[in-house]
Protein backbone atom coordinates (compact mmCIF):
# COMPACT_ATOMS: atom_id res chain seq x y z
CA UNK A 1 0.00 0.00 0.00
CA UNK A 2 0.99 3.32 -0.39
CA UNK A 3 2.35 3.88 2.70
CA UNK A 4 5.73 5.91 2.72
CA UNK A 5 4.73 7.27 -0.93
CA UNK A 6 1.31 9.01 -0.08
CA UNK A 7 2.00 12.53 2.24
CA UNK A 8 0.40 13.05 5.30
CA UNK A 9 0.43 15.77 7.39
CA UNK A 10 0.52 13.95 10.83
CA UNK A 11 3.75 11.95 9.63
CA UNK A 12 6.00 15.34 9.97
CA UNK A 13 4.93 16.09 13.39
CA UNK A 14 4.53 12.63 15.37
CA UNK A 15 7.87 11.37 16.41
CA UNK A 16 9.16 9.42 19.16
CA UNK A 17 9.81 11.26 22.21
CA UNK A 18 6.97 13.20 22.15
CA UNK A 19 3.50 13.73 24.03
CA UNK A 20 -0.26 13.59 23.04
CA UNK A 21 -2.20 14.71 25.30
CA UNK A 22 -6.11 14.67 24.91
CA UNK A 23 -8.16 17.99 24.46
CA UNK A 24 -11.52 15.83 26.20
CA UNK A 25 -9.92 13.66 28.56
CA UNK A 26 -6.43 14.72 29.41
CA UNK A 27 -5.01 11.55 28.89
CA UNK A 28 -1.18 11.80 27.96
CA UNK A 29 0.45 9.50 25.83
CA UNK A 30 4.15 9.14 25.07
CA UNK A 31 4.79 7.94 21.73
CA UNK A 32 7.87 5.12 21.71
CA UNK A 33 8.33 4.39 18.06
CA UNK A 34 6.02 3.48 14.51
CA UNK A 35 4.29 0.38 14.63
CA UNK A 36 2.91 0.34 11.21
CA UNK A 37 1.45 2.61 8.46
CA UNK A 38 -1.50 2.23 6.18
CA UNK A 39 -3.53 4.58 3.67
CA UNK A 40 -5.78 5.97 6.22
CA UNK A 41 -3.68 6.34 9.26
CA UNK A 42 -0.37 5.24 11.20
CA UNK A 43 0.13 3.22 14.17
CA UNK A 44 2.32 4.34 17.37
CA UNK A 45 3.51 2.16 20.13
CA UNK A 46 2.99 4.36 23.17
CA UNK A 47 3.24 4.83 26.94
CA UNK A 48 0.79 5.79 29.76
CA UNK A 49 0.78 5.28 33.19
CA UNK A 50 3.52 3.02 32.78
CA UNK A 51 1.12 0.68 30.42
CA UNK A 52 2.42 -0.06 26.95
CA UNK A 53 -0.38 0.60 24.27
CA UNK A 54 -0.93 1.31 20.57
CA UNK A 55 -2.57 4.78 19.64
CA UNK A 56 -3.60 5.19 15.47
CA UNK A 57 -4.01 8.80 14.31
CA UNK A 58 -4.98 9.75 10.53
CA UNK A 59 -5.48 13.16 9.00
CA UNK A 60 -9.19 12.35 8.57
CA UNK A 61 -10.13 12.34 11.93
CA UNK A 62 -13.70 11.24 10.65
CA UNK A 63 -12.18 7.78 9.62
CA UNK A 64 -10.49 7.50 13.23
CA UNK A 65 -14.31 7.27 14.56
CA UNK A 66 -15.73 5.46 11.82
CA UNK A 67 -13.18 2.78 13.10
CA UNK A 68 -14.02 3.13 16.57
CA UNK A 69 -17.47 2.43 15.93
CA UNK A 70 -16.26 -0.91 14.92
CA UNK A 71 -14.33 -1.78 17.49
CA UNK A 72 -16.92 -1.08 19.73
CA UNK A 73 -19.07 -3.15 18.20
CA UNK A 74 -16.63 -5.68 17.73
CA UNK A 75 -16.52 -5.98 21.35
CA UNK A 76 -19.77 -6.75 22.10
CA UNK A 77 -20.02 -10.22 19.88
CA UNK A 78 -19.16 -12.91 22.00
CA UNK A 79 -16.52 -15.47 22.78
CA UNK A 80 -12.84 -14.82 21.72
CA UNK A 81 -12.53 -11.03 21.32
CA UNK A 82 -12.54 -10.36 17.58
CA UNK A 83 -9.82 -6.87 17.32
CA UNK A 84 -7.77 -5.33 20.13
CA UNK A 85 -9.74 -3.63 23.13
CA UNK A 86 -10.22 0.03 22.63
CA UNK A 87 -8.61 1.85 25.64
CA UNK A 88 -9.53 5.54 24.31
CA UNK A 89 -10.56 8.15 21.69
CA UNK A 90 -9.78 11.66 21.89
CA UNK A 91 -8.42 15.21 19.91
CA UNK A 92 -5.01 16.01 20.00
CA UNK A 93 -3.75 19.72 18.68
CA UNK A 94 -0.47 19.55 17.56
CA UNK A 95 2.16 22.48 18.24
CA UNK A 96 1.95 23.53 14.61
CA UNK A 97 -2.12 23.96 15.36
CA UNK A 98 -3.52 21.27 13.47
CA UNK A 99 -6.34 19.04 14.81
CA UNK A 100 -6.16 15.11 15.01
CA UNK A 101 -8.16 12.25 15.92
CA UNK A 102 -6.55 9.29 17.51
CA UNK A 103 -7.74 6.32 19.40
CA UNK A 104 -5.45 4.46 22.10
CA UNK A 105 -6.05 0.17 21.80
CA UNK A 106 -4.70 -2.72 23.15
CA UNK A 107 -1.32 -3.41 22.43
CA UNK A 108 -0.91 -7.09 21.61
CA UNK A 109 2.41 -8.68 21.42
CA UNK A 110 3.25 -11.49 19.20
CA UNK A 111 5.05 -13.18 15.83
CA UNK A 112 3.80 -12.77 12.25
CA UNK A 113 1.93 -15.68 11.50
CA UNK A 114 4.94 -16.60 8.01
CA UNK A 115 7.54 -16.88 10.93
CA UNK A 116 5.28 -18.88 13.49
CA UNK A 117 4.84 -21.40 10.38
CA UNK A 118 8.55 -21.29 9.37
CA UNK A 119 9.46 -21.94 12.73
CA UNK A 120 6.79 -24.45 14.38
CA UNK A 121 5.89 -26.35 11.39
CA UNK A 122 3.62 -26.37 8.46
CA UNK A 123 1.24 -28.73 10.65
CA UNK A 124 0.17 -25.03 12.09
CA UNK A 125 -1.25 -24.27 8.57
CA UNK A 126 -4.69 -26.29 9.42
CA UNK A 127 -4.78 -24.75 12.90
CA UNK A 128 -4.46 -21.13 11.74
CA UNK A 129 -6.78 -21.48 9.07
CA UNK A 130 -10.03 -23.12 10.83
CA UNK A 131 -9.11 -20.25 13.62
CA UNK A 132 -9.37 -17.50 11.23
CA UNK A 133 -12.49 -19.24 9.53
CA UNK A 134 -13.63 -19.25 13.06
CA UNK A 135 -13.23 -16.01 13.86
CA UNK A 136 -15.00 -14.83 10.17
CA UNK A 137 -17.96 -16.87 10.60
CA UNK A 138 -18.28 -15.08 13.91
CA UNK A 139 -17.44 -11.37 12.68
CA UNK A 140 -19.90 -12.59 9.39
CA UNK A 141 -22.78 -13.93 11.77
CA UNK A 142 -22.92 -10.08 13.92
CA UNK A 143 -23.15 -8.08 10.21
CA UNK A 144 -19.69 -7.43 9.45
CA UNK A 145 -16.92 -8.07 6.85
CA UNK A 146 -13.13 -8.02 7.71
CA UNK A 147 -12.26 -6.75 4.25
CA UNK A 148 -8.68 -5.58 4.94
CA UNK A 149 -7.76 -9.44 6.00
CA UNK A 150 -3.63 -9.46 5.59
CA UNK A 151 -1.12 -10.84 6.39
CA UNK A 152 0.44 -7.62 8.25
CA UNK A 153 -2.95 -7.55 10.00
CA UNK A 154 -2.83 -11.34 11.83
CA UNK A 155 -0.60 -11.78 14.90
CA UNK A 156 -0.37 -15.05 16.32
CA UNK A 157 -0.44 -14.64 19.82
CA UNK A 158 1.94 -17.18 22.14
CA UNK A 159 0.83 -20.06 24.93
CA UNK A 160 -1.11 -21.03 23.64
CA UNK A 161 -0.93 -20.22 19.42
CA UNK A 162 -4.06 -18.16 18.66
CA UNK A 163 -4.11 -16.14 15.63
CA UNK A 164 -5.61 -12.14 16.13
CA UNK A 165 -6.35 -9.55 14.23
CA UNK A 166 -4.46 -6.31 15.50
CA UNK A 167 -5.88 -3.67 12.89
CA UNK A 168 -10.08 -3.39 11.95
CA UNK A 169 -9.76 -0.64 9.97
CA UNK A 170 -11.09 -2.15 6.72
CA UNK A 171 -13.83 -3.85 8.65
CA UNK A 172 -17.13 -3.46 6.75
CA UNK A 173 -20.78 -3.62 7.35
CA UNK A 174 -21.95 -6.77 5.20
CA UNK A 175 -23.89 -5.38 1.56
CA UNK A 176 -21.45 -2.20 1.26
CA UNK A 177 -18.46 -1.49 0.01
CA UNK A 178 -15.31 -2.90 1.24
CA UNK A 179 -13.89 0.35 2.50
CA UNK A 180 -10.32 -0.31 2.82
CA UNK A 181 -8.33 -3.32 0.63
CA UNK A 182 -4.80 -4.27 0.14
CA UNK A 183 -4.58 -4.91 -3.79
CA UNK A 184 -2.59 -8.44 -3.53
CA UNK A 185 -5.43 -9.60 -1.24
CA UNK A 186 -8.80 -7.85 -2.86
CA UNK A 187 -10.19 -10.16 -5.79
CA UNK A 188 -11.36 -7.01 -7.49
CA UNK A 189 -8.01 -6.16 -8.16
CA UNK A 190 -7.29 -9.38 -9.62
CA UNK A 191 -10.58 -9.21 -11.36
CA UNK A 192 -12.56 -12.12 -9.81
CA UNK A 193 -15.31 -10.27 -7.97
CA UNK A 194 -16.48 -6.58 -6.94
CA UNK A 195 -15.53 -5.16 -3.47
CA UNK A 196 -19.06 -5.40 -2.40
CA UNK A 197 -18.29 -6.74 1.34
CA UNK A 198 -19.68 -10.21 1.48
CA UNK A 199 -18.39 -13.79 2.98
CA UNK A 200 -16.52 -14.99 -0.05
CA UNK A 201 -14.63 -11.72 -0.20
CA UNK A 202 -12.43 -12.25 2.99
CA UNK A 203 -12.48 -16.17 2.23
CA UNK A 204 -10.72 -15.30 -1.34
CA UNK A 205 -8.40 -12.62 1.07
CA UNK A 206 -7.77 -15.70 3.53
CA UNK A 207 -6.02 -17.73 0.13
CA UNK A 208 -4.00 -14.84 -0.65
CA UNK A 209 -2.94 -14.83 3.06
CA UNK A 210 -1.52 -18.05 2.75
CA UNK A 211 -0.43 -17.74 -0.80
CA UNK A 212 1.52 -14.38 0.95
CA UNK A 213 3.23 -16.82 4.04
CA UNK A 214 4.65 -18.69 0.71
CA UNK A 215 5.47 -16.35 -1.52
CA UNK A 216 7.06 -13.73 1.24
CA UNK A 217 7.77 -11.22 -1.32
CA UNK A 218 3.98 -11.65 -3.15
CA UNK A 219 3.73 -11.56 -7.28
CA UNK A 220 1.96 -9.22 -9.32
CA UNK A 221 -1.11 -9.90 -11.69
CA UNK A 222 -0.74 -11.39 -15.21
CA UNK A 223 -2.46 -10.47 -18.30
CA UNK A 224 -3.80 -13.87 -18.74
CA UNK A 225 -6.65 -15.19 -16.77
CA UNK A 226 -6.05 -14.32 -12.97
CA UNK A 227 -8.17 -17.39 -11.75
CA UNK A 228 -5.56 -19.83 -13.55
CA UNK A 229 -2.34 -18.26 -12.24
CA UNK A 230 -3.57 -18.13 -8.28
CA UNK A 231 -4.57 -21.75 -9.23
CA UNK A 232 -0.89 -22.59 -10.26
CA UNK A 233 0.86 -20.41 -7.52
CA UNK A 234 -1.36 -22.72 -4.92
CA UNK A 235 -0.54 -25.87 -6.44
CA UNK A 236 3.20 -25.19 -6.75
CA UNK A 237 3.91 -24.42 -3.28
CA UNK A 238 4.20 -28.09 -1.19
CA UNK A 239 2.89 -26.98 2.42
CA UNK A 240 -0.33 -26.38 1.25
CA UNK A 241 -1.20 -29.53 -1.22
CA UNK A 242 -3.55 -31.12 1.94
CA UNK A 243 -5.65 -27.98 0.93
CA UNK A 244 -5.73 -27.68 -2.55
CA UNK A 245 -9.14 -28.07 -3.62
CA UNK A 246 -10.47 -25.75 -0.59
CA UNK A 247 -7.91 -23.33 -1.57
CA UNK A 248 -9.11 -23.31 -5.36
CA UNK A 249 -12.77 -23.16 -4.24
CA UNK A 250 -12.30 -20.03 -2.06
CA UNK A 251 -10.07 -18.03 -5.32
CA UNK A 252 -13.46 -19.03 -7.41
CA UNK A 253 -15.63 -17.50 -5.13
CA UNK A 254 -17.58 -21.00 -4.19
CA UNK A 255 -18.20 -20.69 -0.89
CA UNK A 256 -21.12 -18.80 0.51
CA UNK A 257 -19.84 -18.95 4.67
CA UNK A 258 -16.75 -19.10 6.13
CA UNK A 259 -18.40 -22.11 7.85
CA UNK A 260 -18.58 -24.13 4.77
CA UNK A 261 -15.25 -23.90 3.94
CA UNK A 262 -14.50 -24.57 7.52
CA UNK A 263 -15.87 -27.74 7.48
CA UNK A 264 -13.66 -28.79 4.28
CA UNK A 265 -11.02 -27.98 5.72
CA UNK A 266 -11.66 -30.13 8.38
CA UNK A 267 -12.19 -32.75 6.09
CA UNK A 268 -8.75 -31.82 4.54
CA UNK A 269 -6.91 -32.25 7.46
CA UNK A 270 -9.15 -35.41 8.64
CA UNK A 271 -7.81 -37.75 5.61
CA UNK A 272 -4.02 -36.15 5.87
CA UNK A 273 -3.98 -37.78 9.11
CA UNK A 274 -5.76 -40.89 8.13
CA UNK A 275 -3.06 -40.95 5.10
CA UNK A 276 -0.36 -40.62 7.58
CA UNK A 277 -1.54 -42.64 9.77
CA UNK A 278 -2.15 -45.62 7.61
CA UNK A 279 1.24 -45.11 6.12
CA UNK A 280 2.57 -45.43 9.46
CA UNK A 281 0.95 -48.57 10.10
CA UNK A 282 2.56 -50.20 6.99
CA UNK A 283 6.31 -49.11 8.20
CA UNK A 284 5.45 -50.23 11.94
CA UNK A 285 3.43 -53.37 11.72
CA UNK A 286 5.27 -54.72 15.33
CA UNK A 287 4.02 -51.91 16.83
CA UNK A 288 0.29 -51.74 16.03
CA UNK A 289 -0.79 -54.96 17.76
CA UNK A 290 -1.98 -53.16 20.80
CA UNK A 291 -4.68 -51.49 18.85
CA UNK A 292 -5.60 -54.71 17.17
CA UNK A 293 -6.14 -56.51 20.28
CA UNK A 294 -8.58 -53.37 21.44
CA UNK A 295 -9.81 -52.88 17.47
CA UNK A 296 -10.64 -56.89 18.04
CA UNK A 297 -12.01 -56.92 21.79
CA UNK A 298 -14.32 -53.84 20.58
CA UNK A 299 -15.65 -55.79 17.74
CA UNK A 300 -16.12 -58.84 20.13
CA UNK A 301 -17.97 -57.13 22.68
CA UNK A 302 -20.23 -55.16 20.08
CA UNK A 303 -21.03 -58.52 18.61
CA UNK A 304 -21.96 -60.09 21.96
CA UNK A 305 -24.21 -56.98 22.57
CA UNK A 306 -26.09 -57.61 19.14
CA UNK A 307 -26.40 -61.29 20.51
CA UNK A 308 -27.92 -60.41 23.82
CA UNK A 309 -30.34 -58.43 22.01
CA UNK A 310 -31.43 -60.49 19.43
CA UNK A 311 -32.08 -63.50 22.78
CA UNK A 312 -34.27 -60.13 24.02
CA UNK A 313 -36.08 -60.01 20.97
CA UNK B 1 -32.93 13.08 4.79
CA UNK B 2 -33.44 13.45 0.61
CA UNK B 3 -31.18 11.53 -1.36
CA UNK B 4 -29.61 13.01 -3.20
CA UNK B 5 -27.04 13.35 -6.02
CA UNK B 6 -23.22 14.29 -5.44
CA UNK B 7 -21.63 15.71 -8.15
CA UNK B 8 -17.63 15.72 -8.63
CA UNK B 9 -14.91 16.33 -10.88
CA UNK B 10 -11.75 14.44 -10.20
CA UNK B 11 -8.73 16.10 -11.77
CA UNK B 12 -5.86 14.03 -12.78
CA UNK B 13 -2.45 16.12 -13.56
CA UNK B 14 1.26 16.41 -12.75
CA UNK B 15 1.62 19.63 -13.08
CA UNK B 16 0.86 23.27 -13.03
CA UNK B 17 -1.03 25.02 -15.44
CA UNK B 18 0.04 27.67 -17.45
CA UNK B 19 -3.06 28.87 -20.06
CA UNK B 20 -5.54 30.69 -18.76
CA UNK B 21 -8.07 31.92 -15.83
CA UNK B 22 -6.83 30.65 -12.41
CA UNK B 23 -7.73 27.18 -11.73
CA UNK B 24 -8.35 27.80 -7.91
CA UNK B 25 -11.24 30.52 -9.07
CA UNK B 26 -12.71 27.97 -11.72
CA UNK B 27 -12.55 25.42 -9.00
CA UNK B 28 -14.50 28.00 -6.49
CA UNK B 29 -17.06 28.57 -9.26
CA UNK B 30 -17.79 25.31 -9.74
CA UNK B 31 -18.17 24.24 -5.60
CA UNK B 32 -20.89 27.39 -5.75
CA UNK B 33 -22.68 25.40 -8.33
CA UNK B 34 -22.68 22.14 -6.11
CA UNK B 35 -20.02 20.85 -7.45
CA UNK B 36 -16.86 19.07 -5.32
CA UNK B 37 -13.42 19.62 -7.25
CA UNK B 38 -10.82 16.85 -5.76
CA UNK B 39 -7.09 16.68 -7.29
CA UNK B 40 -4.65 14.24 -7.88
CA UNK B 41 -1.19 15.28 -8.41
CA UNK B 42 0.96 12.15 -9.45
CA UNK B 43 4.46 12.67 -8.72
CA UNK B 44 7.61 11.50 -10.91
CA UNK B 45 9.82 9.16 -9.24
CA UNK B 46 12.73 11.52 -8.59
CA UNK B 47 10.67 14.50 -7.37
CA UNK B 48 11.98 15.22 -4.00
CA UNK B 49 9.73 18.21 -3.05
CA UNK B 50 6.91 18.52 -4.96
CA UNK B 51 7.18 21.98 -5.23
CA UNK B 52 5.35 22.81 -8.78
CA UNK B 53 2.21 20.83 -7.55
CA UNK B 54 1.32 23.61 -5.15
CA UNK B 55 -1.62 24.62 -7.04
CA UNK B 56 -3.39 21.16 -6.60
CA UNK B 57 -3.69 22.14 -3.08
CA UNK B 58 -5.06 24.72 -3.69
CA UNK B 59 -7.93 23.69 -6.79
CA UNK B 60 -8.88 21.39 -4.43
CA UNK B 61 -9.14 23.55 -1.16
CA UNK B 62 -11.32 26.77 -3.24
CA UNK B 63 -13.37 23.30 -4.99
CA UNK B 64 -14.60 22.15 -1.52
CA UNK B 65 -12.55 18.59 -2.22
CA UNK B 66 -9.89 16.64 -1.44
CA UNK B 67 -6.33 16.43 -3.34
CA UNK B 68 -3.97 14.12 -2.79
CA UNK B 69 -0.35 13.69 -4.12
CA UNK B 70 1.27 10.86 -5.25
CA UNK B 71 3.72 8.34 -7.05
CA UNK B 72 1.83 6.70 -9.80
CA UNK B 73 2.44 2.88 -8.52
CA UNK B 74 -0.13 3.81 -5.88
CA UNK B 75 -2.12 5.45 -7.96
CA UNK B 76 -5.34 3.13 -7.89
CA UNK B 77 -5.77 3.11 -4.04
CA UNK B 78 -5.99 6.87 -4.16
CA UNK B 79 -8.02 7.57 -6.91
CA UNK B 80 -10.77 5.50 -4.70
CA UNK B 81 -9.60 6.95 -1.53
CA UNK B 82 -9.85 10.85 -2.51
CA UNK B 83 -13.17 9.70 -4.22
CA UNK B 84 -14.82 8.46 -1.34
CA UNK B 85 -13.20 10.61 1.45
CA UNK B 86 -14.53 13.87 -0.45
CA UNK B 87 -17.99 12.05 -0.90
CA UNK B 88 -17.98 11.68 3.09
CA UNK B 89 -16.47 15.52 3.09
CA UNK B 90 -19.51 16.94 1.32
CA UNK B 91 -21.91 14.47 3.01
CA UNK B 92 -20.57 16.03 6.10
CA UNK B 93 -20.66 19.76 5.37
CA UNK B 94 -24.57 18.55 5.03
CA UNK B 95 -24.69 17.25 8.07
CA UNK B 96 -22.71 20.19 10.40
CA UNK B 97 -25.21 22.28 8.66
CA UNK B 98 -28.02 20.86 10.32
CA UNK B 99 -26.07 20.35 13.33
CA UNK B 100 -25.82 24.22 13.45
CA UNK B 101 -29.63 24.28 13.08
CA UNK B 102 -29.45 22.26 16.49
CA UNK B 103 -26.95 22.85 17.86
CA UNK B 104 -26.84 26.83 17.12
CA UNK B 105 -24.06 28.27 14.56
CA UNK B 106 -20.42 28.11 14.82
CA UNK B 107 -21.05 24.42 15.94
CA UNK B 108 -19.59 21.81 13.85
CA UNK B 109 -18.93 17.80 14.37
CA UNK B 110 -15.25 18.64 15.87
CA UNK B 111 -16.87 20.57 18.47
CA UNK B 112 -18.79 17.28 20.01
CA UNK B 113 -17.40 14.70 22.30
CA UNK B 114 -15.54 12.13 20.38
CA UNK B 115 -17.94 9.73 22.16
CA UNK B 116 -20.80 10.97 20.58
CA UNK B 117 -19.45 12.02 16.95
CA UNK B 118 -19.80 8.38 16.28
CA UNK B 119 -23.39 8.23 15.97
CA UNK B 120 -23.45 11.02 13.45
CA UNK B 121 -20.67 9.18 11.28
CA UNK B 122 -23.04 5.96 10.58
CA UNK B 123 -25.01 8.87 9.31
CA UNK B 124 -23.38 9.65 7.36
CA UNK B 125 -21.92 6.56 6.28
CA UNK B 126 -25.17 5.58 5.26
CA UNK B 127 -25.42 8.59 3.35
CA UNK B 128 -22.53 7.79 1.54
CA UNK B 129 -22.89 3.86 0.53
CA UNK B 130 -26.91 4.98 -0.74
CA UNK B 131 -26.76 8.44 -2.33
CA UNK B 132 -25.99 8.74 -6.46
CA UNK B 133 -23.02 9.66 -7.11
CA UNK B 134 -21.51 11.58 -10.82
CA UNK B 135 -18.14 11.31 -11.61
CA UNK B 136 -16.37 13.68 -14.61
CA UNK B 137 -13.06 12.30 -14.79
CA UNK B 138 -10.57 15.28 -15.91
CA UNK B 139 -7.24 13.93 -16.83
CA UNK B 140 -3.90 16.35 -18.36
CA UNK B 141 -2.43 15.30 -21.03
CA UNK B 142 0.37 17.52 -21.72
CA UNK B 143 3.26 15.79 -22.92
CA UNK B 144 4.55 15.05 -19.42
CA UNK B 145 1.74 12.92 -18.68
CA UNK B 146 2.14 10.65 -21.13
CA UNK B 147 3.86 7.61 -19.64
CA UNK B 148 1.30 7.86 -16.63
CA UNK B 149 -1.61 7.36 -18.81
CA UNK B 150 -1.83 3.89 -18.85
CA UNK B 151 -1.28 3.95 -14.74
CA UNK B 152 -4.48 6.61 -14.97
CA UNK B 153 -6.94 4.07 -17.39
CA UNK B 154 -6.15 1.62 -14.53
CA UNK B 155 -6.79 3.33 -11.61
CA UNK B 156 -10.13 4.55 -13.05
CA UNK B 157 -10.78 0.80 -14.28
CA UNK B 158 -10.30 0.17 -10.22
CA UNK B 159 -12.27 3.10 -9.20
CA UNK B 160 -15.43 2.21 -11.12
CA UNK B 161 -15.05 -1.23 -9.48
CA UNK B 162 -15.02 0.11 -6.27
CA UNK B 163 -18.00 2.64 -6.63
CA UNK B 164 -20.27 -0.09 -8.30
CA UNK B 165 -19.71 -2.14 -5.24
CA UNK B 166 -22.03 0.23 -3.36
CA UNK B 167 -25.73 0.51 -2.91
CA UNK B 168 -26.15 4.26 -4.68
CA UNK B 169 -25.80 4.24 -8.12
CA UNK B 170 -23.11 5.64 -10.12
CA UNK B 171 -22.48 8.15 -13.79
CA UNK B 172 -18.98 8.88 -14.81
CA UNK B 173 -17.57 10.62 -17.60
CA UNK B 174 -14.18 11.00 -18.87
CA UNK B 175 -12.79 14.36 -20.45
CA UNK B 176 -9.13 15.41 -21.51
CA UNK B 177 -7.61 18.58 -21.83
CA UNK B 178 -6.08 20.28 -23.66
CA UNK B 179 -8.56 19.14 -26.47
CA UNK B 180 -7.66 19.36 -30.20
CA UNK B 181 -9.93 22.64 -31.21
CA UNK B 182 -11.71 23.14 -27.45
CA UNK B 183 -10.60 23.22 -24.26
CA UNK B 184 -11.59 19.67 -23.41
CA UNK B 185 -12.28 16.35 -25.45
CA UNK B 186 -15.04 13.96 -24.88
CA UNK B 187 -13.16 10.54 -24.33
CA UNK B 188 -16.06 8.97 -23.19
CA UNK B 189 -19.68 9.58 -22.31
CA UNK B 190 -21.84 9.49 -19.46
CA UNK B 191 -21.93 6.03 -18.12
CA UNK B 192 -22.62 3.58 -15.19
CA UNK B 193 -19.52 1.45 -16.38
CA UNK B 194 -16.01 2.50 -17.10
CA UNK B 195 -14.74 -0.96 -18.15
CA UNK B 196 -15.57 0.12 -21.66
CA UNK B 197 -12.75 3.13 -21.73
CA UNK B 198 -9.98 0.13 -22.29
CA UNK B 199 -10.98 1.02 -26.13
CA UNK B 200 -10.79 4.51 -26.13
CA UNK B 201 -8.12 5.45 -23.88
CA UNK B 202 -5.41 4.56 -26.57
CA UNK B 203 -6.50 8.21 -28.54
CA UNK B 204 -5.20 10.06 -26.05
CA UNK B 205 -2.22 12.26 -27.24
CA UNK B 206 -0.69 14.38 -25.45
CA UNK B 207 0.56 17.95 -26.21
CA UNK B 208 2.28 20.71 -24.54
CA UNK B 209 0.13 23.47 -22.72
CA UNK B 210 -1.93 22.90 -19.24
CA UNK B 211 -5.13 24.97 -19.48
CA UNK B 212 -6.37 23.55 -15.92
CA UNK B 213 -8.53 26.40 -14.77
CA UNK B 214 -10.86 26.99 -18.86
CA UNK B 215 -10.80 23.33 -18.87
CA UNK B 216 -12.71 23.26 -15.19
CA UNK B 217 -14.66 25.70 -15.80
CA UNK B 218 -15.81 23.60 -19.47
CA UNK B 219 -16.62 20.33 -17.09
CA UNK B 220 -18.35 21.91 -14.96
CA UNK B 221 -20.93 22.75 -18.16
CA UNK B 222 -21.14 19.30 -18.84
CA UNK B 223 -22.97 18.47 -15.73
CA UNK B 224 -25.08 21.46 -16.71
CA UNK B 225 -25.97 19.87 -19.76
CA UNK B 226 -27.07 16.66 -18.31
CA UNK B 227 -29.07 18.14 -15.37
CA UNK B 228 -30.81 20.84 -17.97
CA UNK B 229 -31.73 17.69 -20.24
CA UNK B 230 -33.07 15.74 -16.77
CA UNK B 231 -34.74 19.04 -15.61
CA UNK B 232 -36.25 18.85 -19.19
CA UNK B 233 -37.72 15.51 -18.71
CA UNK B 234 -38.66 16.36 -14.44
CA UNK B 235 -39.60 19.51 -14.88
CA UNK B 236 -37.27 20.50 -11.69
CA UNK B 237 -33.63 21.17 -10.57
CA UNK B 238 -32.54 24.27 -12.60
CA UNK B 239 -29.85 24.02 -14.63
CA UNK B 240 -26.36 25.55 -13.84
CA UNK B 241 -25.98 26.95 -17.35
CA UNK B 242 -26.96 30.36 -16.01
CA UNK B 243 -23.93 31.19 -14.31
Amino acid sequence: MGTNQAWKKHNKEIRPGIHITGKWHKNSYLIKKELGSGAIGTVYLCEWNGRTAALKVSDTSTSMTVEVNVLKSLEKVQGNPLGPSLVDIDDWTSPLGNQYTFYVMEYLQGQSLASFIRQQGKEWIGVFMLQLLEDLERLHQSGWIFGDLKTDNILVLHSPPRVRWIDVGGTTKIGRAIKEYTEFYDRGYWGLGTRRAEPSYDLFALVMVFLHVFYPKRFEKKQSSSQVFLINKINAVKELTPYRTVLRKAVEGKYQTSAEMRVEVINCMYHMQKMSRSRTNKNVQKSTSLPMLAEAGGITLLATMYYLLSLLL
Amino acid sequence: MKKGTLKQILLITDGCSNKGEDPAATAALANQQGITVNVIGILDDQTEQPEGLQEVEEIALSGGGVSQLVYKQVLSQTVQAVTKQAMTQTLQGFVNKELQQILGSGQSMEDLAPEKRGEIMEVVEDMGETCDLEVLVLIDTSASMHDKLPTVKEALIDLSISLNSRIGRNRFCIYSFPGKKKDIQKVFDWSPQLDAISTVFPKLTSGGITPTGPAIREAMYQFGRKSLRRSFRNGNEPGVEEA
